[in-house]
């Protein structure tokens, strides 16, 4: 059964896309066939981060306009077979997608693949809209300070009413990741606490992403984080997370050099 | 000693209130319709004091003297109209009483003089309350103006509850919670945790920053004092 993913947050700057390339990746290596698809229609950046922007020749939007067949628009990674990506239109804006359109290119990919994860513009309007509204499964991508957790509070409010599974009654599956976490600056409670978090939001969490030079190096190198260097600890927490989504219980920790630090985590504070 | 003028701020506040008003549906001959008035005078004398009356002209087609006539003849019998529906504006002067449109039906329970027996079956009034079993996310909003709401959940930072009635809110207020705003100035406002960016009673409010420090994470419930919002925690 192929699963829908939709990698949102509402607020830009999070870390969608490069959690879309890690989560995409990771879920590949595991064995699953996967398809990473850009919904950032006018700014898209996946291809980028999957380092297959000399590649692209049709979009998304030629899909759904039926100008180009899928199977010419799906670029294969060249690391991992298994992992493509369907890029997004560079010269056109959001107002080109059409929720017709976006349920037809859905359920063609729901045939073909395992994964398929929706990359979300920020905001929450219609191209955010549609990346999420055909979503069995949503990843939340948080950091910790306010604003952000706030825009995800709001985008899970959309994600319980305005999607097609909301619509019919049931649930989309919700999953909170939280990105950039500084260890150092949380223990100086110059940021929110996990716990903080996840009381605001009231949603289960999927991982915890340390912030790290190592994400920048591989974005910059056009390669998903955990391709790029899978020992790194952004690349395990990802690592992790994929696992999780697959239905395996692995315990929570952030991964980092700094195990006292580690442990104060793992002895979370009683609230 | 200093004689300043003390600038007293004016706070303007408007309040929506709706009357039941009885709709008076003349038929031709308005003689007889009259008469029939009379009879009704006749046997409850102040059946009609202290009501508002409307005039609903949609089923006779008058000219504006007898407009006018039928006005004064309703006066005459001590009934004065609040209001005209049904008729083109054209008609109505400004001695008349304003146009009204965007009536809505309602029952009436009518208290009948003493030679009836009330029927036996009262039926209870259903409870007018709003259960919500979720979490109220950031950018949601919701107005329940018939009675209570109660939230099992937590109110997000940006989400916003309106009641007719009291608001309960058994996880933290972040948002803002309105209670009473039809004008129900007993009603009140429950939390088991406040952070809240704003708490109003019947158009009295008190935003986050006049929300007394020492209050902040407790459980606090909000009720009006005269013109003042008490806020005190309930532990």
């Amino acid at each position: 059964m192929a699963k829908v993913l939709v990698v949102t947050s509402g607020k830009g700057g999070v870390g969608k896309t490069t959690s879309t390339a890690a989560l995409g990746a990771a879920l590949a290596q595991a064995g699953g066939k996967v398809v990473v698809v850009d919904f950032d229609v006018g700014l898209r950046n996946l291809d980028l981060i999957m380092g297959a922007e000399r590649r692209v020749v049709f979009d998304l939007i030629n899909v759904t306009q039926g100008v180009a067949k899928l199977q010419q628009a799906l670029i294969r990674d060249k690391r991992l077979e298994n992992l493509w990506l369907l890029p997004a239109s560079q010269t056109r804006d959001k107002d080109a997608l059409t929720d017709d359109g976006v349920r037809r290119v859905i359920a063609d990919l729901r045939t073909k693949f395992d994964w398929v994860i929706c990359d979300s513009p920020a905001g929450i309007e219609r191209g955010a809209m549609l990346a999420m509204r055909y979503a069995d499964e949503a990843v939340i991508v948080t950091n910790p300070e306010v604003s952000s957790v706030r825009d995800s509070d709001r985008i899970i409010g959309m994600l319980d009413s305005k999607t097609v599974k909301a619509e019919k009654g049931e649930q989309v599956k919700k999953h909170v990741l939280i990105t950039r976490y500084d260890s150092s600056r949380a223990a100086r409670g110059e940021m929110l606490s996990i716990d903080d978090i996840l009381e605001i939001l009231a949603t289960p969490l999927l991982g915890i992403i340390p912030e790290s030079q190592d994400v920048l190096r591989a974005s910059n190198v056009g390669a998903p984080v955990t391709l790029s260097n899978a020992a790194s600890a952004p690349a395990r927490a990802y690592t992790d997370a994929a696992r999780r989504l697959m239905g395996e219980s692995i315990a929570m920790s952030v991964p980092t050099e700094r195990v006292s630090f580690m442990n104060r985590l793992l002895g979370r504070r009683a609230a | 000693m200093e004689a300043r003028a003390e600038s007293k701020r004016q706070v303007l506040r408007f309040r929506g209130r709706s009357y039941v008003a009885f709709v008076f549906s003349p038929v031709v001959p308005i003689a007889g319709w009259l008469e029939e008035i009379d009879v009704t005078l006749a046997r409850s004398p102040g059946f009609f004091v202290g009501k508002p009356i409307v005039l609903d002209l949609s089923g006779v087609d008058l000219s504006q003297a007898a407009i006018a006539h039928l006005v004064a003849s309703l006066a005459e019998r001590g009934i004065r109209v609040l209001g005209i529906e049904g008729a083109s504006p054209e008609l109505i002067t400004p001695a008349m009483p304003p146009l009204l449109t965007g009536g809505r039906v309602c029952t009436v329970e009518q208290s009948e003089p003493a030679d009836q027996p009330p029927p036996k079956s009262v039926e209870m009034p259903q409870p007018k309350s709003l259960l919500l079993e979720t979490p109220v996310r950031s950018g949601q909003s919701i107005v329940f103006a018939d009675g209570d709401v109660t939230v099992l959940g937590s109110v997000g930072s940006g989400a916003e509850i309106v009641a007719g009635g009291s608001i309960h809110i058994y996880g933290t207020l972040r948002g803002r919670a309105m209670a009473g705003v039809n004008g129900n100035s007993a009603a009140r406002i429950y939390c088991q945790k406040i952070e809240a960016e704003l708490l109003a009673i019947d158009g009295y409010y008190r935003t986050a920053e006049d929300i007394n420090e020492s209050l902040r994470h407790r459980p606090i419930q909000a009720w009006l004092d005269g013109n003042i919002m008490k806020i005190s925690p309930l532990n």
